[in-house]
């Protein structure tokens, strides 16, 4: 067991990742001298050489098509994109080719490619910076998407994700890359939790709250909060945002009756609601309340003095919370 | 491997008033971007700026030769082009710290500096988005026939991304009157621009690839930088087309707040301090036989607006928290969705 930041841990997961593989690529504007803006490559390209952490041009789209046609010929490129809101113009790419290559190749031709996205807000920054977009992309066949929200997943997922043979939207809450944590680096990657898996972090009986990234702490921060007056919450860290794991949701919705989702994404035709759905169809018979969300607003993203309205905070969880126990 | 044109100061004697003019707006952006640096370090907003400190030369030189109602795009470095179009310091400071009376309530931050009053159209932070925007409007300003022009400044990394690409052809194969300005200061962000790019040139070297001459200037030099303005601008408002001008300058500082920009060679870094648009501008002026106090004078009444913007800034409340929700869709609010 180490501690390590989330952004060291990281690290570590690529470091590892390109000792075991040979064909595993870092790519990105300023990872490599620089290690990046957020440092989570710092010092990779000194150990690794130029020519597997890229500095590339400032060109997204490039990026990630290049990186498409590397993965079409045997390679594995980690693609990383500075902030969540400049991924957009790699969009096209990302959906309309990296997600679809596989179909068109009647499964013959498979693109590992990892696109890590630092998301999420509060650190100040305006629109562009502090942007939750996973919806675009689980909206897509074809890609998975997945969301880290501690060390140790950030060091085990990412190392999935390179390993995993489908293209993986691999989103980092960019607000906790300092914060530290427990990491058991001993076993292998086969013997860890799958990332596909969605995991209960904190056990409760009256209320299932899911969560994924970013919000993970505000939710077991909200479960602390709500068991000073007797209340029992279970939060669950979704890892996985596509595909879903339906069953560890239903599994505990059908013990406490009540769910509600949160996210910083703005809920209008968010994850929370096609979790909503699913768990409504699959639950109906014990739901106790209906399923309630917290998210961001409608509005674009805000600067740094208004953010802290914005984001879903204690509060706006255990409202929900409550909402949902009144009924 | 170029067929670069450099272009030099004007040959003629040029208007006194306008190169006092050009000394005035040239030490307003420097003073107010020192400012700016000042509250941002005394941790006045939280968030990130990125200065035009040692680029000032750039924004003074275009801007003065523009006409009031021609529009200006600029990037996220773009305090020093809203002030240059004549944004008042107080909204553009107070909206840096994030205060009601800022040029956009507040809301919008130093990234996103607009002010349609001003006909500057807004910075923008996607790299590369903005020049197919700045063409867009010059399309509008040619099916209306009025003369118009557009001005779209944006970074050296902004030449390799696809936007800049397609822009450069739109505006070419429709001649637009846009001129399309790159500010080359070396890098983009911590990467040298020489270590991304095909050709040493960034934008000059690909003009030809669009049918345009191949502009350079000492975009230290805000002389220079005027008169390969009002050529650009005049061959646009004659019908003649697009222009792209590779203006060649250096930041002082870093790329954003958070930056020390220790990754660049001490020794470039001194040329470059050394070569200061402002403090050169000035020797030039005295060597021309303007009278210190005169700059003086100019230098002592920037200096009480940069301190009277600082107060009224600081003294004025953030946003309420509604502000978020205002100003989403054409009915001024976002409540349907919420
Ligand atoms: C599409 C996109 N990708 C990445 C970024 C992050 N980013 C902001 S500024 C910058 C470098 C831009 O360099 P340059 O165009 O030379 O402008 P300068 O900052 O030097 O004025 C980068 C990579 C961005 N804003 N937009
Ligand atoms: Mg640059």
């Amino acid at each position: 067991m180490t501690q390590l930041a989330l952004a060291r841990a990281l690290n570590a997961g690529m470091r590892r990742a390109m000792e075991a593989d040979p064909k595993v690529l870092l790519m990105g504007e300023d990872i490599g001298r620089l290690g990046g803006v957020f440092r989570v490559t710092d010092g990779l390209q000194k150990d690794f050489g130029e020519d597997r952490v890229i500095d590339t041009p400032l060109a997204e789209s490039g990026i990630v098509g290049t990186a498409i046609g590397l993965a079409l010929r045997g390679y594995r490129p980690v693609c990383e994109i500075q902030f969540d809101g400049f991924v957009f113009p790699a969009f096209d790419q990302i959906v309309s080719q990296l997600a679809k290559m596989r179909l068109r190749s009647l499964g013959k031709v498979a693109l590992p490619v990892v696109v890590r996205i630092p998301c999420g807000g509060g650190i100040g920054a305006v629109e562009h910076h502090s942007e939750s977009p996973e919806s675009y992309f689980a909206h897509t066949p074809g890609l998975r998407v997945v969301a880290c929200a501690n060390p140790s997943d950030g060091y085990w997922m990412l190392q999935q994700a390179i390993a995993c043979d489908d293209p993986v939207i691999f989103f980092e809450p960019k607000r906790q890359y300092w914060d530290k944590g427990e990491v058991d680096t001993a076993p292998g990657l086969s013997e860890v939790e799958p990332m596909s898996a969605a995991r209960v972090v904190r056990e409760g009986t009256d209320l299932t709250l899911v969560t994924y990234g970013p919000m993970v702490k505000n939710a077991l921060a909200a479960a602390v909060a709500a068991e000073e007056d007797g209340r029992s919450i279970e939060v669950i860290d979704l890892r996985s945002l596509s595909p879903l794991d339906t069953e560890a949701l239903t599994d505990s919705v059908r013990r406490t009756g009540r769910l509600v989702v949160a996210h910083e994404a703005p809920v209008f035709g968010a994850l929370s609601a096609e979790i909503a759905a699913r768990i409504t169809e699959a639950c109906f018979y014990h739901l106790e309340a209906p399923v309630l969300r917290v998210g961001g607003f409608s509005a674009p993203y805000p600067p740094s003095r208004l953010e802290d309205h914005f984001l879903p905070d204690l509060d706006r969880i255990l409202d929900a919370v409550d909402r949902a126990l009144a009924y | 491997m170029t067929t670069e044109r450099t272009e030099t100061r004007a040959s003629g004697p040029a208007d006194p008033a306008r190169r006092l003019d050009l000394y005035r707006l040239q030490v307003e952006l420097r003073r107010f971007e020192k400012r700016a640096y000042d509250l941002f370090m005394r941790n006045l907003v939280k968030g990130t700026s990125h200065l035009s400190l040692g680029q000032e030369a750039i924004a003074a030189g275009v801007a003065l030769a523009m006409r009031p109602d021609d529009w200006t795009f600029a990037t996220y470095r773009g305090h020093a082009h809203t002030l240059a179009r004549g944004a008042p310091m107080t909204p553009v400071l107070a909206e840096l710290l994030g205060r009601e009376n800022g040029l956009l309530g507040g809301k919008g931050g130093s990234m996103h500096l607009t002010s349609a009053e001003h006909n500057m159209m807004g910075s923008y932070a996607i790299v590369g988005a903005h020049l197919t925007l700045a063409a867009g409007a010059a399309w509008s300003a040619q099916y209306r026939e009025s003369g118009q022009v557009a001005v779209c400044f944006f970074g050296d990394g902004a030449t390799n991304i696809g936007a800049f690409h397609e822009a450069l052809n739109l505006a070419a194969v429709w001649s637009l009157p846009v001129v399309f300005v790159c500010e080359n200061n070396l890098y983009m962000e911590y990467t040298p621009i020489g270590s991304v790019t095909a050709v040493p040139r960034p934008a000059a070297d690909r003009a030809a690839a669009y049918g345009l001459e191949p502009v350079v200037v000492d975009g230290n030099d805000a002389d220079a930088v005027y008169d390969v303005a009002s050529a650009a601008l005049d061959r646009a408002r004659r019908g003649d087309g697009p222009s792209l001008v590779e203006a060649v300058t250096y930041r002082h500082g870093g790329h954003s707040r958070a930056d020390p920009g220790t990754y660049r060679p001490d020794e470039e870094v001194e040329a470059w301090l050394a070569r200061d648009p402002v403090t050169a501008y000035r020797s030039r002026l005295l060597g021309e036989g303007v009278e210190e106090a005169e700059l003086l004078a100019v230098e002592s009444g920037v200096d009480a607006a940069v301190d009277r913007a600082t107060e009224e800034a600081i003294e004025a409340p953030p946003p309420s928290a509604e502000a978020i929700l205002t100003d989403v869709w054409a009915d001024g609010g976002s409540s349907w969705r919420n």
